[in-house]
This record gives structure tokens, sequence and C-alpha cells, in this order.
């Protein structure tokens, strides 16, 4: 049935398309250039009356490719959604009536514009088809975590509890990680007034009678390949290396403790008795209950003091930019350890910014003060030795004061380092960066680990979506992803199990991740054609595409996300999804009547972002903003699937111009598919020779950064163009 | 009669803003069912009310926009609006939920042509905009509203108007006689997704919000700059629409205070610092902004953002928390009266009386919990109990920002599928 093609091509009246459109002319538009079998117009084509008018002509009529012709794709999705059918949408109301005037003199050029939009439609689903799955679909329920620290753990006995299988691999040789070796944890619950019970000999008992956890101690990854659903992972220990297959993966890699070494003007280092807050908690565990001692004599500590932010949050040379998130709980709950148990010994927590965030840090910091803990906001210049011990030299910002205080014992409150393996972008490596070993090892063309987004961190850009790193199947979680504390970690890690969970089974049905997810279309690529000049492999932004052993692209569908870079990317156009290709766009530029150089009706083809761009156009239509009638938007995945043939057909064909819309690049990229837009304007900042080449002017290609919010911009933006192209005049290509 | 399948597989998502949507479309994206409910018209929540998020001063709408097509694009989620629970019973995986469905007065037949908000004549305060537009009384809420469908004020039942509104609609979607229904439902477990409201700014008496006009809150300022909104995008103080050059920002107000929210709703700080690069972007250097605060609590690798924004010549940090506001006879200016902990001197010596001609209430979030069934804490968010089979996500169980309130609801939507996979006998 696939192979036969006969379009429906269904026309609305509603919303006063009726009134506003020739609806017979847009008929025959669909009947002779369209070439659809079947062509019929109806009142409301999205009531339940002329939905089953549709789905009885695929029943009974056996039409496989339809036309609807009436609103934009993005609305009314319930009424035309025909899953049996390859389906497009020409959008009369919001691409064409609400944007023109209604007026005599706007009526020609309103029809055209729908007319065209007709014609592009049926050029379009005719070479579509409907997608058929990854035929490589694995299924495969067991998830690797990579680190058994309080994250691993976490994510393992969840994974656990929803019917998943788990193997741990901790290159120590115990569970627990940093958390392991707490004497105390910060309260996690109302009403959070003392130090809590870590809970971590509790987990590593529930992980070890755990029959569907696998744990493998003094453990490396030190090799990984495939695809979600297929995942093929060699675990090495003691030189003996074995091999497991999982669907996904999660990375939880934790972090190491910035080395005190590096701020010896607050005496680490050089101090016995200046210690970090990971020393503090060995001196606590030591103690067992009794009196903490300090480490220079093992006398009873009466004084201390903590100092926030130590080597944290200053450009300084080897210090960290950033603010590590748990330690001013950390050291009230240090503080807490001798406060509750000799409310005499003195405990001076000394910050800048006390950052208790939350109903529970708050309380928290509420039940230090109640105990007695100090606080001043002050910043240390230096701590020296003294006679009996160190003495912490700082200004106090309150009193205005320079103070010298003698305590027994100093904590340094030191941030956290990512765990994140090895800067696979070659970043100017930052002082943070200490591990430079592997974590995955993966065998992908685009570097053995995770990408690293800032200071080291594996953390995801996207506010909306945390947990989207640029490859697919592998969820980072825990401090490996952004500086956090044990409640964050839990909670981070529990919601990566979650996206395991979503990706492995997503992966067993051949369907697309975030944010397509669903979406069963796949690139394949024509291999008799391919050149092998490999910019598919380097432009994917998820690193879905590896080389065979011939240097020919080996896509791997499960990890792709389907936005059309690849496609964009190829300079012979071998590479298509079977509903978005070279074709489906390449036939609608092509299907367009061009009014020659004497109508004065120029035309400009937009390539619009469907994520941002095309909403916002919308947008400006349901606001009755208007914009010129010579415009004919195509809707894109991602500007990165933009293939250059399309525009070079277009200049070919007679376009006075082509206007590319699409998300901000750079650091606060907004496109969605991270290096899609980035891609675009590469390739278009390569294209004015090619312009210049065929006599053309540079401007008659440009691209635009817009955001979805660009209501009242990009209609402007539109129309300033097409006043540009009205004065540089028509393309010396049409009529040809 | 609305008709939904549930069954104790099904996972109920009550609240359709950022969190509620995140659970509900992760927990369908891992093929479980899910019925989302949202109380007011369309989804999106609070989120959607803002002009950008912070730190990448990028736009919610663009996030907002991939969720509903994910919606869109998903069969397992069964979406009900103006919806409410009443009730859940039960054990997880079994749980009964009676829910609350107020008429839309508009049916699915709705093309949102817009046709009937030209055909009415009655206004009402826009609660999108906190009350500082007006809206017709058939209305679609916010450009991005989904469903988009619009909605007739209930004010309007009974009148000419409605009945105008009615006569104007071609495609016959508009029902004036739809009731309000009660439904049951049977469910295996519920994530609660109620989200937060701001803290009432008139409650902090010293402060003036019901006395002042150029006192305003954050929530009010955000809708401030969305070219939609009251003043069409531009930052005008309300008394006489003039441009500000002055602007302060008050930190914790109604946060960390024990007269009202104990709490601190971690978002305030990082709020604040995002609509000072507002105030820059708009009004350049024709613009002071003024951050009065205790401690600034842009937390973990975001506190570049604070660095940033301490760069800027034009915003100044008082570490201060405002005791009271005063009115400057008719100017519309006000002044803010306090103790600049950081002044050189002891006591009087750090009083300041600062004039400022627009003030902006870094108000709390209040959790929006209501229900006296709920298991919560004293401050009002919900307490996880695995044993209840009721799941908090975002905001509803501790005050969070947007990324962590996603985090947490892509956890809350894997311990509902806990308790469905156990209904199921699911075994990996």
């Amino acid at each position: 049935m696939a192979d036969i093609i006969k379009i429906g091509a269904y026309l609305c009246k509603g919303c006063g398309l009726g009134e506003r459109l020739n609806i017979g002319a847009l008929e025959n538009a669909a009947k002779r250039a369209g070439k659809a079998s079947v062509v019929r117009s109806h009142g409301f084509l999205c009531n339940q009356e002329g939905v089953e008018l549709i789905k009885a002509d695929i029943e009974k009529e056996g039409v496989t490719r339809v036309v609807i012709a009436a609103c934009s794709r993005r609305a009314k999705t319930e009424a035309f959604r025909f899953d049996e059918v390859a389906v497009s949408r020409a959008n009369l109301r919001e691409g064409v009536i609400w944007i023109r005037p209604d007026t005599k003199e706007a009526k020609e050029t309103t029809q055209e514009m729908a007319e065209d939009y007709v014609r592009m439609a049926c050029a379009e689903v005719r070479r579509m088809t409907l997608p058929t799955a990854n035929p490589k679909a694995a299924l495969n329920r067991r998830i690797l975590v990579v680190g058994g620290g309080i994250s691993g753990m976490t994510a393992a006995l969840e994974a656990s509890q929803a019917g998943y299988g788990v193997t741990i691999v901790e290159k120590t040789d115990r569970l627990g990680g940093w958390a392991g070796r707490l004497y105390k944890r910060v309260a996690d619950r109302y009403p959070f007034a003392d130090p809590a019970d870590t809970g971590v000999a509790d987990m590593v008992k529930a992980i070890q009678s755990d029959a569907k956890i696998t744990v493998h101690l003094n453990a490396l990854v030190s090799r990984t390949s495939g695809a979600p659903g297929r995942f093929e992972v060699e675990i090495t220990s003691g030189g003996a290396a074995t091999n497991e297959t999982f669907g996904s993966i999660i990375q939880a890699s934790g972090f190491t403790r910035y080395d005190l070494a590096n701020l010896p003007e607050m005496g680490g280092g050089t101090l016995k008795d200046v210690v970090d807050q990971a020393g503090l908690e060995e001196l606590a565990l030591a103690a067992a209950g009794g009196p903490i001692k300090r480490p220079s004599d093992g006398r009873e500590v009466r004084s201390v003091i903590f100092v926030q932010c130590a080597g944290q949050r200053s450009e300084k040379p080897g210090h960290l930019p950033y603010c590590s998130g748990f330690c001013c709980t950390t050291s009230i709950k240090q503080a807490m350890y001798f406060k509750d148990r000799n409310p005499e010994i003195d405990t001076v927590v000394l910050f800048s910014d006390l950052r208790t965030p939350g109903a529970g840090g708050e309380d928290f910091y509420r039940n230090g003060q109640r105990k007695g803990v100090t606080f001043a906001k002050g910043s240390v210049r230096a701590v020296v030795q003294g006679e009996a011990g160190p003495v912490v030299q700082f200004q106090d910002e309150i009193l205005n004061d320079s103070v010298s205080m003698p305590v027994d014992l100093v904590v340094l409150a030191t941030g956290q380092v990512a765990n994140a393996g090895v800067n696979i972008e070659n970043a100017p490596e930052s002082a943070e960066s200490v591990q430079k070993v592997s974590i995955l090892n993966l065998t992908y063309r685009q570097g053995p680990d995770v990408p690293q987004l800032k200071h080291g961190f594996s953390d995801s850009h996207f506010i909306c979506f945390p947990y989207e790193t640029r490859r697919t199947g592998i969820y980072t979680a825990g401090p490996v992803r952004r500086p956090m504390d044990i409640a964050q970690a839990m909670e981070d890690a529990t919601g990566a199990t979650l996206k395991a969970i979503q990706t492995l089974e997503n992966a067993g049905l051949g369907r697309a991740a975030h944010p397509r997810v669903g979406d069963l279309s796949f690139p394949t690529f024509r291999r008799e054609g391919c050149t092998q000049c490999k910019r598919c492999t380097v432009e994917c932004p998820f690193g879905a595409i590896d080389e065979d052993e011939q240097r020919y692209p080996q896509f791997n569908e499960a990890r792709c996300r389907r936005c059309g870079t690849c496609m964009g990317a190829c300079p012979v156009r071998v590479i298509s999804f079977e509903n978005y290709s070279v074709e489906t766009v390449g036939q609608q530029v092509k299907s367009l009547e061009i009014p020659d150089e004497f109508s004065g009706k120029p035309r400009v083809l937009i390539f619009a972002c469907e994520n941002d761009a095309y909403p916002a156009l919308d947008m400006a239509a349901q606001n009755r903003l208007e914009y010129s009638a010579y415009v004919r938007v195509i809707p894109v995945r991602c500007l990165g699937s933009v293939n250059t043939i399309w525009l070079n057909d277009a200049l070919n064909n007679g376009y006075d111009g082509v206007m590319l819309m699409g998300c901000q690049k750079g650091e606060n990229y907004q496109c969605h598919f991270v290096k899609g837009s980035e891609m675009a304007y590469y390739r278009m900042s390569k294209i004015g020779d090619t312009l210049k080449g065929m006599n053309l002017d540079t401007e008659r290609v440009t691209t635009y950064e817009v955001a979805i919010t660009d209501i009242h911009r990009i209609p402007k933006l539109i129309n300033d163009y097409i006043a540009m192209i009205e004065k540089i005049g028509p393309s010396p290509f049409k009529g040809f | 009669m609305t008709a939904v399948i549930a069954t104790n597989q099904t996972i109920l998502v009550v609240g359709g803003g950022i969190s509620g949507i995140t659970a509900a479309l992760e927990a369908a994206e891992c093929g479980k069912q899910v019925v989302l409910i949202e109380k007011n018209p369309s989804l999106g929540g609070r989120v959607s009310q803002l002009y950008k998020y912070f730190p990448k001063l990028c736009f919610p709408t663009c996030g907002l926009e991939i969720n509903l097509r994910r919606i869109k694009a998903n069969r397992n989620i069964h979406l009900l609006t103006q919806a409410e629970v009443e009730q859940v019973s039960g054990v997880p995986g079994d749980l009964s939920v009676t829910i609350r469905l107020r008429p839309r007065y508009v049916t699915e037949a709705c093309t949102a042509c817009g046709d009937c908000a030209k055909a009415v004549i009655a206004e009402f305060d826009d609660e999108f905009n906190y009350g500082r537009k007006r809206r017709k009384g058939a209305y679609l809420p916010f450009n991005l509203a989904y469903p988009q469908r619009y909605v007739m004020d209930a004010r309007m039942i009974g009148t000419d108007d409605a009945k105008a509104a009615q006569a104007a609609c071609k495609a016959n979607a508009i029902d004036l006689d739809m009731q309000e229904e009660v439904i049951t439902l049977k469910v295996g477990a519920v994530i609660w997704a109620t989200g937060w409201k701001p803290y009432d700014a008139a409650k902090i008496q010293p402060y003036g919000y019901d006395r002042f006009q150029n006192v305003i809150t954050s929530v009010e300022f955000e809708r401030m700059l969305d070219p939609f909104g009251p003043t069409n995008g531009q930052i005008r103080r309300p008394s006489d629409g003039a441009v500000p050059k002055n602007v302060a920002f008050i930190q914790c107000a109604g946060s960390r205070d024990r007269n009202h929210l104990q709490h601190c709703s971690r978002v305030c700080c990082m709020a604040t610092l995002k609509q000072t690069t507002y105030v820059r972007e708009q009004l350049g250097d024709a613009a002071r902004s003024s951050v009065y605060y205790i401690d600034i609590r842009a937390i973990d690798r975001i506190d570049d953002f604070h660095r940033r924004v301490k760069e800027d010549a034009n915003v100044t940090f008082i570490k201060s928390k405002v005791a009271s506001i005063t009115k400057d006879g008719a100017t519309g200016d006000v002044f803010l009266h306090g103790n600049d902990l950081e002044k050189p001197g002891v006591g009087s010596d750090m009083r300041y009386k600062n004039r400022h001609d627009l003030v902006v209430l870094a108000v709390g979030m209040e959790p929006s919990v209501s229900a006296a069934w709920l298991p919560t804490n004293p401050h009002g968010f919900l307490e996880g109990n695995p044993s209840t089979g009721i799941f908090g996500a975002g905001v509803s169980s501790e005050a969070l920002d947007v990324n962590r309130a996603v985090q947490n609801a892509t956890a809350a939507a894997l311990r509902a599928i806990q308790v469905v996979n156990r209904v199921a006998g699911v075994e990996g």
C-alpha cells in the first residue's frame, strides 16, 4: 500500500477561508498542479463530519496521502491525526488570511499565496512516506550505573523498584562514595533540626540483597559502544574484562574534593589544624560521638571557625569560579556536631552570602542559630599559625572591623570538582578540570565522554529539559552535573533513572528520544552516492553517526534525535528521512509559479524553525499582524537541516530571496538540537561565494536569529526584507 | 458527560504548570497512561507568565511550545482543564479520585477564530496579567494557550453578551447550558503538582503595596515586559506611566520572615538579578537598579550570573532588610527606610532613607497545596510519603526554580511508575 500514491486534498471553508479565498481555484490548484486524485472542500473540516469525510476516503477511496488545506499544522492536531497515511498541512488560515488585509487590492496576492501553499502541500506529501520505525530496534531492560556513590546507589534502587535490572560499576572497593564517608548528613525532613543518619548503610544493604542489582567493585568501564537498547560495555576489574549489554546508561561519577593545597594563604596544606569539610567528617567519625579533637595535638576542639566559599566564587587562578551550593548547610551541620555535644564550644560560620535555600535550608539555618552557632559576614585575608593554634584574620563586613581570631580548628568550605571525564571539546584546560581519565570510554566518533558544559560539569544547558545531554541514552546524575548536596543528588538520580528507563523503552520500539519522542522516522543514506566526506559524522550534534570500516557513515538510529542536521550537511544529498527529505522540501520549492520580472511580485522563500520561528508566525497571525504576501514559508525541523541545494534551487527558479529563521546560537543557545542553528549559520556564511558566482547580491540569502516571542519582530523583518528586495530589483534568474 | 478511561495503571497528574506538564509527559513517554488535570482553562502555569528564564535569559514559551508539541503528539495523555481534585481515597495502586470540572461553555468544536471575543462587550480583570489589564468575557487566556480554545467567563452566563458570542460562533462551539460535573476516576498513583502562588504583598503592611501605586510585585514586573502585557512590554511606573529612573528591588518580601513565609523561596534572588537585566536592556544608562538583600542566593553554577550583574555599574547592592516604605507627597516616588548593614558606623549611622520611583517586591512562593487531607509540613509543602500513593512534584513539595522543579517532576514520574508497574507486575 505504501507504494501507491493517491493524494486526497481537503480544503476547509471555515474561519473565514470560504469568504476570503476562491475555494474553486484552490481545488483546481490541488487537482492540476498538485495532482490530487480526490479534492473536497468542507465548511468546517475539523468538525466530526469533516474528519469523517477524510477517514471515509482513506478507507473507501484508497487515499494514501492527505493534504489538509486549513489552519496551521500546530492547530487542531487532535482532529487531523491520521496514523495510517502521510499528512501535509497547507496553512491557509494563520499563513494567509490572518496575516493579509481583507481588502479588494489584497485579494489577488492573498489568493496566490493560498494557491501556492496548496501546491506546496501536495508536492510535499507526494514525496512523504509513513515512517516505519528503526529496524535495528532492540529492547534491553538493563541499566548501567557508573558510580556507586549516593547518586548511583539511588539510581540503582529506584530502577529496581520500577522493575528494571541494574549493574553498578564502582571504581573503589566499596559503595557509598563521599556520602559513605560522612558522620551525618543535613536534615532532609521537617523540622530540619538536627544532623541525620546518612542512610548509606541501609542503602548498601538494600543493594546487596536486591537480586536485580549487580555490583562490580574496583571496576572501571573500559569500553562503551552501541546505542540505546544495545549498549555494549566492557567492564574491567583487576585486569579481567567482562562484557555486558545495556539499554541505557546513568553516569553518576560524582566529584573530587577541591585540593586544599591550592589555598596556602588560608593555611590549606600548610597548617595541620586547617581542614576541609571532608577532613572534619573524618575527625567527627574518629570521635564517634565523643569530643572532636584537632589533628595537630589531639586536643579537644573548643573553638572552630568555618570559612565559607574557600577557593570558590572566585576568578583567582586555581580557584573555582562557581558556588558549590551544598557547603553552607554542611558547615551549619558540622557546627551542630560541636554544639549538640557541648554548647560551650565557639562555632563561627564566616560567610559572604549564606545560601540555605528552601524551607528545609532556612529551617536548618534557624536551628543552627537556635543552637548558638554564630554567623558573621566577613572575608578572610589569611590564616596563620598562632601560639596555640591557627589565627584567622578577616574583615568583619557588618562591624567594619579587622579581626584576628585565634581558634583551635579552621574548616575551609571548599567546593566540588566534577568527575566528568575527558573534555572532548578541548576547551582550554580550566583549573577545575583535574580529571583527565575517561569515565565511559565511548567508541563514538566524537570522543570518549559526554560533552561538558561549563566549569567541567556535564550538565544540560536547557532549563526546561535538564536531562538532555548530547549523548542519547546516557544520563548524568548527581554532582557530575552541577554541584549539589545529598538530597538534591537523590532527586537528580531518580529523575535520571526515569529518563534511562524511558530511552530504553522507546529504543525498544524504534522511536526517537527527546524532543521528538514517538517519531518513528530515522535517517537513511544512499551508499552509492556517498563521497565519504564525513560532514554528517562531524556535524551531528548528538554523536549519532560513526564511520564503518570502509569509512562510510554508520547511523546509530537509536542515538539519533531526528533533527536532520546530517541531511542539511550532506553535499551530495544522500541522507533522508521517510517523511522529511531533500525531496519533500525541494519539491515544495519547485512547485511554485514564479511571476515574471515585470509583474512587480517578488517571491521570497522562508525556512522557519518549527519550534520557535513558525509558532511566532502563527501567533503574529492570531493577533492579525500583517506581513507581505510575497513570502512562502516552509517549516523545518531545525535550521541545521536546511540543505544548501534548496537555496540553489530557489534562486535558480527565480525566487528573489531566501530568509532563514532559526534559534539563538552561541553560548546561550536556544536551538533544541544544540548545534543546528549554529551549523546553519556556518554553512550560510559560505554561501556568499556561490551567490557572487551566480552574480547575485549576497542579501538574497539572509539568516536571522529569532525567538518564539518575536511576534511583532518577525512580520517587520519580513516586510523590511521585501522592501529591500524591491529596492535591489528582481532576480536575474526569473523566467529561465 | 466527560468520558475518561482510567484504570489502576493510570497516573493522575494534578496541575498543568511546568512541573505537572513534565511529570505527565515523562510518564506518558515511558508508555504510561496519564490523566493530566489543570484548574485553569489552559496549560502553562506560572512559567507562562514569565518574560524570561534565568540564567539563560531565554523565553519560557519556547520550552512550553516543545512541551505542547510533545502533548499533541502523545496519545497517552488525557487532558482535563478547569478541573480540580476534590478527594483522593484508597491505597497506592488502587486510588479513587473525585474531580470537579467547571464548564468552559465552549466545546471542542472551537477553532480559536476569535469571533466570539469580537462579539462581546463585557470586560473583566485579566488573571493572566494579575489584574493589571482587562480582557473580554470570551477570551483566549494567552497567545500560546492550550487547548487552543476560547473560554467563556462564567460571569457572562445569562447575559445578552453571552448570547451575542454564541450567535457569532460559526463553528457552533458555544454551549451556554454546559454544567459543572463531578467525575470519579480510578487511578494507580497521583502526582501532585499544584505549584505556588505569589505571596500576597498586601500582607506586608510596612511596604504599602495596597497604598502606593508604584510598589509592585516581581510577578507583575514580569508581565510588564511582555509585548502583549499591560504596558505593551514597556517598563512604566503605574502612577503616571512615566519611565522609571531609579528602581528598587526588595528581596525576601514575605520570605525568610517569621511574620510571613518562614522559608526562603530560592528563586527570588536570581529572579531579581534577571530583572535588573530587563532594566539595563530597555532603559540603558537612563535607569539605576538597587537591590536590597539579606543574602544573594545565586546558588551553584549560576553564581556567574550574579557576578555579571555585579559588574554593571548601574546596579547597586545594599545589604539590608527594608523596614518600611513611605510616600513622597504627590510625586509618586517613595522612600525606603532601613539600616544598611555594610555602611560604616553603628546604630543610626547605618540608617538610610532612599528615594525610588518604582519598587519591585521580590515576593515569595507560597505553596498552593490547600486541601486539608494532603500531608503537608508546617510550611505548607507536601511531605512525600510513598504509602499514600501521592507524590509531590515541583513547588508543591519545596521552593524550587524551574530547572529543579523539572528534575523533581521527572523523579516524581518514576515514583508513580513504580506503583503502576507493581500493579501491572512488570519485570525488567
